[in-house]
């Protein structure tokens, strides 16, 4: 069985960034698995603005992104393999792997895994009615439009406002569609405010809150569908029910971490992110084995993900090296308006300099602070001016603070509290 | 003296804009960059838009292939659909290169229409 040091199954954001962040650190057995046909993953369809403002200072289409990650990746000549598909990684980290060239198991020291993550299709939110076609969900829509150059319909709703949502508003608008509107569940939109003004607003495209589609009528294709807006336990007032014409439905209603491969290694997974229970090194319960990206929790934006890839590389070349250090978990718990941190632990031995906590909150919370416990006790808090669910927070602990918390018993964030020594 | 609030659109943070005009003069507020300063002013005299699309072409073996283009800078927001039109139907040939021009001096607005995929 071959061997290869580190294995990265997945070439998109995650896996291209961590690659070459290993690759720096003197990591030169590395593999990149990846399914399609070229690297770069879902960016090589989002060919809308917005990415790399914060890695490369400058704002770039997703295909520019990716590209730049690509060239890097070429210019190290870090191994990849296209059109290969990762079937199964064991515990003990053989790492199965299907082509067109046949069938292999790689024995790998260090797994980073960095599948991303697919869409919550329309059976996951049991929408009632025909099963017709001209029901997408926005991603393959986006793939279907931007990759293959087809035109998908003419008449199109949208249920969800999440940022795939909005950009497929203006994208199929661009294509010549009549794009009614967009149905959106909760009284705000998780989508950016900047996506509200430059995809539904420039065309006057209305947006329906606490509002969605209750019923689905076609026999072949799309005939239409039953809107009604939402009480606040979020169901349905069936007096406001109004049938809207449209030959195409667009669903954008979540997206949810790939983690197949992550349960057939025993990984612990969580059940709110979705994706691996991990400590402060981006290490998952599995010794060897690390997430980052979309795997391990849905991001906005991908600098981020890139960030995180390059802590997870450095964790794993740090496995690598030295092996297996001492370990002292710290919980990080989920208080007050916080729906999940990442990390899930945090290593009290570790001994870098710096530490982020990346979080998300349950609601919209507007001119707040954010407050870090230690054992009870306010170690940190930061003001800010809004939260909101649809944008995830990152709080970066450094110095004394950190100090504290990795003496910690349990650590805890919480938005609102008490000033620090509270 | 008219006063609006608009979400600036220059970055993923969408800074809440307030724009003063009187007469001439323009006031804007609420922006934490110049970027954003210039917006507020440009979005109430001439609201202008990056446009990012992408074209069926045909490469340089005459196979077809998707090509993701974005404008090398904004084009005023009333010329977006004329933009995607002229686009459209300029039947695009050849290899591309990330950023090589595809079309020049877009409908005489001084801006380039621009690759941002490589085809081979």
């Amino acid at each position: 069985m071959r061997e290869i040091e580190m294995v990265i199954v997945g070439g998109g954001p995650a896996g291209l960034s961590a690659a070459i962040r290993a690759y720096e650190l003197g990591i030169k057995d590395i593999l990149i698995i990846e399914r399609n046909d070229s690297l770069g993953g879902v960016l090589r369809q989002c060919i809308h603005n917005g990415f790399g403002l914060h890695i490369f200072k400058q704002e770039l289409t997703g295909p520019e992104y990716a590209q730049r990650l690509v060239e890097k990746v070429e210019e190290y000549q870090i191994p990849y393999r296209l059109e290969s598909m990762v079937l199964n990684v064991s515990s003990e980290k053989v790492v199965t792997v299907i082509s067109t060239y046949g069938i292999e198991n790689i024995q790998a020291k260090a797994v980073i895994f960095a599948m991303g993550c697919r869409e919550r299709p329309r059976g996951a939110i049991n929408i009632p009615g025909d099963r017709c076609a001209g029901i997408f969900s926005a991603g393959t829509a986006q793939e279907l439009v931007n990759m293959h150059g087809y035109e998908i319909g003419k008449e199109v709703v949208i249920l969800g406002s999440g940022d795939i949502g909005l950009i497929m508003a203006r994208r199929l608008t661009y294509e010549g569609a009549n794009v009614k509107c967009v149905v959106e569940l909760m009284p705000y939109s998780s989508g950016l405010k900047r996506n509200i003004v430059q995809c539904l607003d420039d065309y006057e495209i209305p947006l329906k809150y606490s509002s969605t589609v209750t019923n689905i009528v076609g026999k072949e294709r799309l005939e239409g569908v039953y809107v009604a807006q939402v009480d606040e336990y979020r169901k349905p007032i069936k007096e406001t029910e109004e049938f809207i014409p449209c030959d195409t439905l667009l669903l954008s209603v979540g997206l949810v971490p790939e983690n197949e491969l992550s349960k057939s290694a025993g990984i612990d997974l969580s059940t709110i992110t979705g994706g691996a229970v991990v400590d402060s090194n981006m290490q998952t319960s599995v010794p060897g084995m690390f997430s980052c990206g979309n795997v391990l929790h849905i991001h906005d934006l991908v600098d981020n993900v890139t960030l995180e890839a390059y802590e997870t590389a450095e964790s794993a070349a740090g496995y690598l090296k030295s092996g297996e250090k001492g370990k002292r978990m710290i919980p990080v718990i989920s208080e007050d308006g916080v729906r999940y941190v990442v990390p899930q632990y945090i290593n009290g031995l570790d001994e870098t300099a710096q530490l982020d906590l990346k979080f998300r909150s349950f609601d919209v919370y507007k001119f707040t602070n954010v407050s870090i416990l230690a054992d009870g006790k306010v170690v940190k808090t930061s003001k800010k001016r809004i939260i909101t669910p649809g944008e995830m927070e990152k709080i970066t602990i450094k110095g004394e603070v950190l100090e504290k918390i990795r003496m910690a018993k349990e650590v805890s964030v919480r938005i609102g509290g008490d000033e620090v020594g509270a | 003296m008219e006063r609006r609030e608009l979400t600036c659109i220059s970055c993923p943070m969408g800074c809440l804009l307030s724009v003063e005009l009187d007469k001439e003069q323009i006031t804007v507020t609420g922006n934490s960059c110049k970027i954003g300063l210039e917006y507020g002013k440009n979005e109430v005299t001439n609201p202008k838009r990056m446009i990012t699309t992408s074209i069926k072409i045909k490469n340089q073996n005459g196979v077809e292939k998707m090509l993701s283009v974005k404008t090398s800078e904004t084009v005023p927001k009333d010329r977006i659909a004329d933009c995607l039109k002229e686009i459209k139907k300029a039947g695009i040939t050849g290899d591309f290169s990330v950023g090589d021009i595809v079309i020049k001096n877009i409908l005489n607005l001084d801006v380039e229409i621009v690759a941002t995929r490589a085809i081979q």
